[in-house]
């Protein structure tokens, strides 16, 4: 049985497609690889399609790695969340990679195979049901991310990256420390098994688990773009080429996904002394995290550095709600995130496509030649700049209206309410500001003569498109989003899942 | 034992934030990993120290916890290659940029 297997099948296919990437090719490589590329991008598409069905109906998948017994071994636990989030990586994955092979690819040398590299670590990130598996993913997935931030060289590129770098080193570090202190003191590895483990701590034995899970919110708000903790973000991912920073969009929803999974499974509301240790802090970090972005986007000189800060509030928005702890509101902040990721994404795509058609000003917030797509991106910034914001009708409405209501009923919501409100206030003001400048104050003379290719421009289109599916559908996802947040309240399901899970047999 | 083992991860570690925040990117590096070594030894003890003990049960009297020694093998292998990596980078960022300060007080002026 070939579904016995499908857990991994979204890792397996991007590493053996690196893997593949990094033979010679020939003399012309270029060509063969991005067929190569695109082929296996569309087959973890389906794969992690069909994990994802497969997952709705068995509420969990469990592989056992090498067939070691949990929680001896490895484990894979895909649940909803990561079914979820997986499929989100392959879907964001293709029309960033279309984008990619339209001579994005030839900046820098290995560009096909870092982006499988790194597309294998995120899946592995959120398929992981071990601690310390999850902190290897992470190295892989930040390996990748080094060496892609950096795709095209340049000054500004290469200091960035010496940034990032050294603060994911530092990170690294801080990860390594904290599930030290959790082995130390639950002797496990397992996520199912030390949820078990933590609520029988008590006293001295329950502190020091409570440092060790505070040291993780640190290294998963790091990942995230959680304040204090986001200053590198907006300098990595606007001087990063557009296609790198597009699929990044991803990247900081693996800390988001991280924190959703350990402040869950582990210190969820039945830990005992350790219950919900991190809610306080995601509350005010997140709210903080809004307003951070919102002054961002106001001071934003630049439309790319202008969208690394939206990334920034998107983060804030989904860490506040989610730390109200209900299931609703969780429910709806998981809508928000998949939203989030497609037009974050798309933006910065379409602020590359402006920057190559407007040559000489770039994407600096200032009028310029007009464009040869002119009105093609025009639209398309229109409907960027609705969904992003959250006005009706499109997806960013629907989401927005979902946590504020979902918030009403917890008694929680004058906070929230005026964070969310105020931000998508500031957000209209400083996108329209860059939509007027950039696209109907141009200057007058000849419009510019570089167009950038169809295929970019269609890659660009599809990102948007699933905004508008989102919304069209919005019911059917809301509710598969909705059963993720109650499956992810059931935490008690979670070892009886994964510490009697059925070993992998030959068939 | 334990005493000897603790004041030294602590000094290690002590010595490697002093590195990191100052401002050059080679006293970063060395700081970055001398921290690295500190994580090791840190994660080594936390499956407590045993003297004379097989990491296998009923070889001897106690036995040690193997999966730390796993656990610290794989930590130093990828240690080791970021290590190289951010050289590498370190002295690509001093060729292009011109300077190994790792503040970027004038970049946002170039922009």
């Amino acid at each position: 049985m070939w579904q016995q297997h499908l857990a991994i099948l979204p890792i397996l296919i991007p590493l053996f497609t690196a893997l593949l990437q990094l033979l010679p090719w020939g003399d012309r490589p270029q060509p063969k690889r991005r067929a190569i590329g695109l082929a296996a991008s569309i087959l973890t598409l389906v794969a992690s399609a069909f994990l994802l069905i497969e997952v709705n109906s068995q509420e969990m998948l469990v592989y056992l790695l090498g067939n070691w017994e949990a929680p001896f071994g490895i484990v894979l636990m895909v649940d909803k969340l990561s079914a979820m989030m997986m499929l989100l990586t392959a879907v964001l994955a293709f029309p960033v990679l279309v984008y990619g092979c339209y001579s994005e690819d030839n900046l820098g040398s290995h560009f096909h195979a870092l982006f499988q590299f790194q597309i294998m670590g995120i899946m592995g990130a959120f398929a992981t049901g071990d601690l310390f598996n999850l902190f290897v993913f992470f190295e892989v997935l930040l390996i990748s991310s080094y060496a892609l931030l950096m795709h095209g060289g340049g000054k500004f590129r290469v200091r960035a990256t010496l940034h990032y770098v050294l603060l994911n080193l530092l990170g690294s570090a801080l990860f390594l420390i904290a599930i030290g202190t959790l082995y130390g003191v639950t002797g496990t590895l397992n996520m199912a098994d030390m949820a078990v483990k933590i609520q029988a701590l008590s006293g001295d034995q329950a502190m020091l688990a409570k440092a060790g899970a505070l040291m993780l919110l640190i290294v998963f708000g790091l990942k995230a773009a959680l304040l204090p903790l986001h200053f590198w973000l907006p300098q990595a991912y606007s001087t990063t080429s557009g296609v790198v920073a597009a699929l990044f969009a991803i990247m900081t929803k693996v800390g988001v996904y991280s924190i959703i999974r350990v402040y869950t499974l582990i210190f969820g509301a039945d830990a005992n002394e350790l219950a919900l240790v991190a809610h306080d802090w995601l509350w005010v970090m997140g709210l903080l995290t809004m307003l951070a972005g919102a002054l961002g986007i106001l001071a934003a000189r630049d439309l790319r550095l202008m969208v690394a800060y939206l990334v920034v509030i998107s983060v804030g928005t989904i860490l506040t709600a989610y730390s109200l702890f209900s299931t609703q509101t969780t429910g709806a902040a998981l809508f928000y995130l998949v939203h989030s990721t497609f037009v974050t994404g798309a933006l910065f795509l379409l602020a590359d496509v402006m920057a190559f058609e407007r040559g000489k000003t770039a994407s600096r917030i200032v009028s310029g030649k007009r464009m040869a797509n002119h009105s093609t991106y025009a639209v398309m910034f229109l409907v960027a700049a609705v969904a992003v914001i959250g006005l009706p009708p499109l997806s960013g409405f629907v989401s927005k209206l979902m946590i504020l209501e979902s918030a009403s009923a917890n008694g929680h919501n004058f906070w929230l309410w005026a964070a969310i409100i105020g931000a998508t206030f500031i957000m209209l003001v400083a996108v329209t500001r860059a939509g007027s400048k950039m696209i109907w104050h141009t200057l007058s003379g000849k419009p510019s003569e570089q167009s950038a290719p169809l295929g970019k421009r269609a890659a660009l289109a599809s990102l948007l498109l699933l905004s508008l599916l989102m919304t069209v559908f919005a019911h059917p996802i809301q509710q598969y989003t909705q059963s993720v947040a109650e499956q992810l309240e059931r935490t008690e399901d979670y070892p009886k899942w994964v510490l009697k899970a059925p070993e992998v047999s030959d068939e | 034992m334990e005493t000897l083992y603790s004041v030294t991860v602590g000094i290690l570690t002590a010595c490697s934030v002093f590195l990191i925040l100052r401002g050059r990117s080679f006293p970063v590096v060395v700081g970055i990993t001398m921290l690295s070594y500190a994580v090791n030894l840190f994660l080594f003890s936390t499956g407590r120290l045993t003297i004379d003990g097989a990491p296998i049960l009923g070889t001897s009297d106690s036995y040690a916890d193997p999966l730390p020694q796993a656990l610290v093998l794989t930590a130093i292998v990828i240690g080791f290659a970021m290590t190289a990596y951010s050289i590498i980078l370190a002295v690509r960022t001093r060729g292009e940029v011109g300077t190994d300060e790792v503040s970027d007080s004038n970049s946002e002026d170039n922009r």
